[in-house]
């Protein structure tokens, strides 16, 4: 999944050095040259600080979202009905975990170790899509996870892999693969749920009514408050603004969920013929970033299941870093 | 096939299949909470495996044998009439006890699919050929991380040394001796659980040597028996509450 379409900005933004505010203007020039002809940026190319510095916070907070995102659907593996959705949930939380794998290698090569990024989320410094602050409170929260929110992704995914940094882009080729492979297993299960019996329609319509608010949230505000700025897409770091993405998606699926008899909990939720973008209630931008700074429902628990599976495989990396000679002769 | 034969490999089956698809359910408890995410992605790939293996055979007894929807057997049965193994019912604990565990479990099922490779029961002997290839890389990672950990530092041998010692009375019970083992071995479907349970002693005691473990005294510790006969942990009512919650909800729907 997940790579929310916002970057979210460090709460404690560390004024950047002397050096790293003046890049040489003549290797700026260079680069910008590049990125403009389509090049790729490679990790020991030259490259300004704070094209280093925002997106290796881009790569490390799509790479927390991932491992963190297997949390929600994670707690309902045990509890898929079927052998069939039984697999496809362990396979797709699974695949999850690999993503965040690869961008944390992504991430590496921009100079931060994987631990540090892992410290920054444990501490709250470094962030992850909001979107996995909310719970997933039943069978049907997971399809509309693996359905909408995993399209939502895809959006967003499928912009950046186009961006300037060639690790990072390569990553995001095999993950937007699998993605839509998780796109179509989200389908099957929902559409099950809506063309079920009267007591899955109704699961499934209320976990839609909860996830619709975080869903519009996914991209982040609209373009006009967004700070996050023309360098950046200059630059290809971000490829497309929140308000696009949130469109795009919302021209796709909104009317895959109309077909299924489904209801989105906005009345003003419509596209208009004219200029061809949708309109909808504005969700609450206030709450978003109530949630963002840890006032979300699940904020605390998800970095407490996190710091748990840190504590908990201490050991494990220890002996791992530590491997001796074999011991001289066996007991037994 | 007569009735009773007929009986012996359904029961045989059975166990075999509840022992996959608990411990694959265990190990999938694994995914998002690893000790680094590499294991994480293997635990988690290895239980997508077992519940394969389950459901496979749980198909192999609604087709030839007149079992039922392999959903329903699976996600509505009650405790006492699960076979698996103790083993494979308790909680996964720390990751020292999970991959002790696994290593134990799978040499222990490594054994029993090499015998089905003669299995006069041709669904169950075509089944082996391919659970055999897997069960080679369970192996051989489960192999792999047991020398790795014990030979690194004193916390993690001491760790992987009480986790044997917990195991071993357990994984001797995969092998309880079901009361028509002779009739299989008669008809030629498997060699019967005590020579699977000599081969995987001797499978299993170099490796253990080699990682400086000491095998505890198999004739002095008593096996933990059981569970084939449905008699179980508490930890399996608990875990089937929770597999079956939603499909509970409504069985006879599709999910």
């Amino acid at each position: 999944m997940y790579g929310g379409g916002y970057i979210f900005d460090e709460p404690n933004k560390k004024q950047l050095r002397e050096e790293q505010q003046h890049d040489d203007p003549e290797k700026l020039a260079i680069f910008e040259a590049r990125i403009s002809k389509g090049e790729k940026i490679e990790p020991g190319d030259w490259m300004p600080a704070e094209y280093r510095r925002q997106l290796t916070r881009l790569i490390e907070q799509h790479a927390h979202s991932e491992i963190i995102g297997a949390l929600p659907e994670g707690t309902w593996i045990t509890r898929a009905p079927g052998f069939k959705r039984k697999l496809a949930l362990i396979a797709k939380v699974q695949d999850e975990i690999g993503h965040g794998q690869l961008l944390y290698n992504a991430a590496e090569t921009l100079g931060k170790s994987r631990e540090a990024m892992i410290n920054d989320l444990l501490s709250g410094k470094s962030k992850y899509s909001n979107v996995f602050n909310y719970p997933a409170k039943t069978w049907a929260d997971v399809t509309v996870i693996g359905f909408l929110i995993d399209a939502a992704a895809i959006v967003n995914q499928v912009a950046n892999a186009k961006g300037s940094y060639g690790p990072y882009c390569r990553a995001l080729e095999r993950i937007c693969y699998e993605e839509s492979f998780h796109l179509k297993q989200g389908h099957d299960a929902l559409i099950s749920l809506a063309t079920g019996t009267p007591m899955q329609k109704a699961m499934l319509q209320d976990a839609l009514n909860r996830w619709w608010q975080p869903i519009m949230h996914f991209f982040g505000p609209p373009d006009k408050v967004s700070q996050h700025s023309e360098k950046l897409m200059q630059w290809r770091v971000k490829m497309a603004s929140n308000d696009e993405m949130r469109n795009q998606f919302l021209d796709t699926y909104v009317p895959k969920l109309w077909e299924l008899g489904l209801t989105l909990p906005d009345p003003l939720l419509h596209k208009n013929i004219e200029t061809g973008r949708w309109e909808y209630t504005d969700p609450d931008w206030d709450l978003f970033f109530k949630v963002i700074n840890g006032g979300g429902p699940c904020n605390q628990e998800r970095l407490q299941v996190r710091r748990w599976a840190e504590e908990e495989g201490r050991w494990v990396r220890k002996a791992l870093m530590n491997p001796k000679e074999r011991r001289a002769l066996p007991v037994a | 096939m007569n009735a009773a034969l007929q009986k012996a490999i359904t029961t045989l089956i059975t166990s075999m299949a509840d022992d996959a698809l608990i411990l694959g359910h265990r190990n999938s408890e694994w995914t998002g909470l690893g000790p680094i995410m590499e294991e994480d992605i293997a635990f988690s790939s290895m239980a997508q495996d077992k519940i394969g293996h389950a459901w496979a055979l749980y198909r192999i007894l609604q087709e030839h044998l007149g079992g039922e929807d392999p959903d329903q057997f699976a996600f509505i049965r009650a405790a006492k009439d699960f076979t698996c193994c103790h083993l494979a019912e308790l909680p996964i604990s720390s990751y020292d006890f999970s991959l002790m565990r696994h290593f134990l479990f799978d040499h222990a099922e490594a054994v029993r699919y090499e015998s089905l490779q003669q299995c006069s029961f041709e669904p169950l002997q075509q089944l082996s050929k391919k659970v055999k290839g897997e069960l080679k890389y369970h192996t051989l990672h489960a192999d792999a991380w047991v020398l790795q950990l014990c030979r690194g530092g004193e916390e993690s041998q001491q760790r992987m040394q009480a986790a044997l010692d917990r195991c071993f009375p357990l994984a001797a019970g995969i092998f309880e001796p079901g009361p028509q083992d002779a009739l299989l071995a008669d008809a030629g479907i498997y060699p019967g659980e005590q020579t699977l349970y000599d081969k995987w002693l001797n499978t299993i005691y170099p490796l253990l040597v080699n990682a400086s473990l000491n095998l505890p005294d198999p004739a002095a510790i008593p096996p933990q028996y059981g569970g084939r006969y449905g008699n179980h942990t508490p930890h399996l009512q608990a875990l089937l509450q929770e597999m079956g919650e939603v499909f509970r909800l409504d069985p006879t729907a599709g999910w």
